[in-house]
């Protein structure tokens, strides 16, 4: 299906320098220092792999970006913010229409049927229902879901389900969308699907991803690397795409 | 079986080894033997015939020839150009294929025995074999079945290397030790 108007048109990856920066974030919990020295660029429409092993804090470091956990230091560049030091107001509204996400287990309402967990965050800024969930079955067609709409999340497989909050994350079209290790619980075909819907539908739209994962065949997607190691980064040169 | 398979690593590695000070044939094959022959030692044919081509090609040079009861006994010693040359190989990654790990493991203990930093080898290697993952992520996306199944299968393989790789990179200080103490 043809997505509307992207960003991606008429400007590929880097070409307007970084949308989010993060330079030298530091963050402890309690006597754990999760963080040490970290920072990245992502450019618009860019996407980017953050690798890691288990406990190198990659997945705190995805939070500071994101406006979710303060850092004890350092800044995050987002648009002309930093998200380090913005109210909780601003991070709020960003985190419901800028950014996007996609946990490891979907993390949909069960309550909810698909259609509605797709069509939420279009509601929560202020869409009418019928509208949203027009458009939250659009993108559930492109990523391969329709059939489920009216499911409930706990009627779907793993992979549908997670194809769905990959749905949820892309529906503001958000100009970042931040994945936390989000085949971590599928098997390699469902995985690759999830990925590749994943990515191809970001690229459409114009929206970089931060794609935190241990694995390297899921970093692949990404357009480069960046490694993080015992709360440091370690850039890895990329080629662009 | 050797851990350094064929002549390409053999000659970078005894330069490695001549750093440290100038050595008889016999003494580099010793050397040799100790941190990367598992199985079968190294043959005298292979270390001279080695030898023979480091100083033909001016990579090393005779420190010292020792008379003795038998045939002279020849020092040799590593020259500026040998000391660039295996610079150059330490800091090139190898091609990701199958099965790499022989000359990435002789590379690694190399740079440990020579005071070299191991970690920015087993960087440079990463980079080398993600950058290959994205190409054949992209490859696949763009093909057929039977595309997609082959470069499912080297990226299985790439991915195996990695995995090494990370495992090596958490284990450096344990293996330094080991090689130093050796």
């Amino acid at each position: 299906m043809t997505q509307p108007t992207s960003r991606a048109e008429t400007v590929g990856p880097g070409a307007r320098g970084p949308l989010l920066s993060a330079y030298g974030l530091s963050k402890a919990f309690g006597p754990t220092q999760a963080l040490t020295a970290a920072s990245l660029t992502l450019a618009e429409g860019e996407i980017v792999a953050l690798m890691g092993p288990s406990g190198s804090g990659k997945s705190t470091f995805l939070h500071c970006l994101a406006g979710i956990v303060r850092p004890d230091a350092g800044r995050v560049d987002y648009a002309g913010t930093d998200l380090a030091r913005a109210a909780d107001t601003r991070l709020s509204a960003l985190r419901r229409t800028e950014f996007g996400f996609l946990f490891q287990f979907g993390q949909l309402v069960p309550e909810l049927s698909c259609v509605e967990n797709v069509a939420l965050p279009l509601r929560l800024g202020g869409q009418r229902r019928r509208a949203a969930e027009r458009e939250a079955l659009r993108l559930m067609e492109h990523l391969d879901v329709a059939d489920v709409a009216r499911r409930r999340p706990g009627a779907c497989s793993g992979g549908q389900g997670q194809r769905v909050a990959a749905a949820r994350a892309l529906v503001t079209r958000p100009r970042v969308v931040f994945a936390d290790e989000p085949t971590g619980a599928l098997d390699s075909l469902n995985g690759e699907k999830v990925l590749r819907l994943l990515t191809d539908t970001a690229r459409e739209n114009g929206s970089s991803v931060l794609l935190v994962t241990h694995e390297a065949r899921v970093a692949a997607y990404a357009d480069r690397e960046v490694i993080v190691r015992d709360g440091r980064t370690l850039d890895v040169a990329g080629g662009a795409r | 079986m050797c851990i350094v398979r064929g002549m390409s690593a053999l000659g970078p590695t005894f330069l490695g080894l001549l750093e440290s000070r100038p050595q008889h044939g016999y003494d580099l094959k010793r050397a040799y033997d100790e941190h990367f022959a598992t199985k079968r030692p190294l043959a005298y044919g292979q270390v001279y015939a080695t030898l023979s081509r480091l100083l033909k090609n001016g990579l090393v040079e005779v420190a010292a020839t020792e008379a003795g009861g038998g045939p002279e006994r020849k020092r040799y010693a590593v020259t500026d150009a040998g000391v660039t040359d295996v610079e150059q190989w330490l800091g090139r990654p190898e091609s990701p294929e199958p099965y790499l790990q022989s000359a990435l493991y002789t590379k690694v203990v190399l740079a440990l025995l020579t005071g070299r930093p191991a970690d920015e080898i087993l960087d440079v290697q990463r980079a080398e074999h993600l950058r290959q993952m994205r190409e054949l992520t992209r490859r696949k996306a763009d093909g057929d079945l039977g595309d997609q199944l082959i470069c499912d299968h080297a990226l299985f393989h790439l991915e195996a290397d990695l995995r090494w790789l990370e495992l090596t990179a958490a284990r450096l200080n344990e293996l330094s030790g080991e090689v130093r103490g050796r």
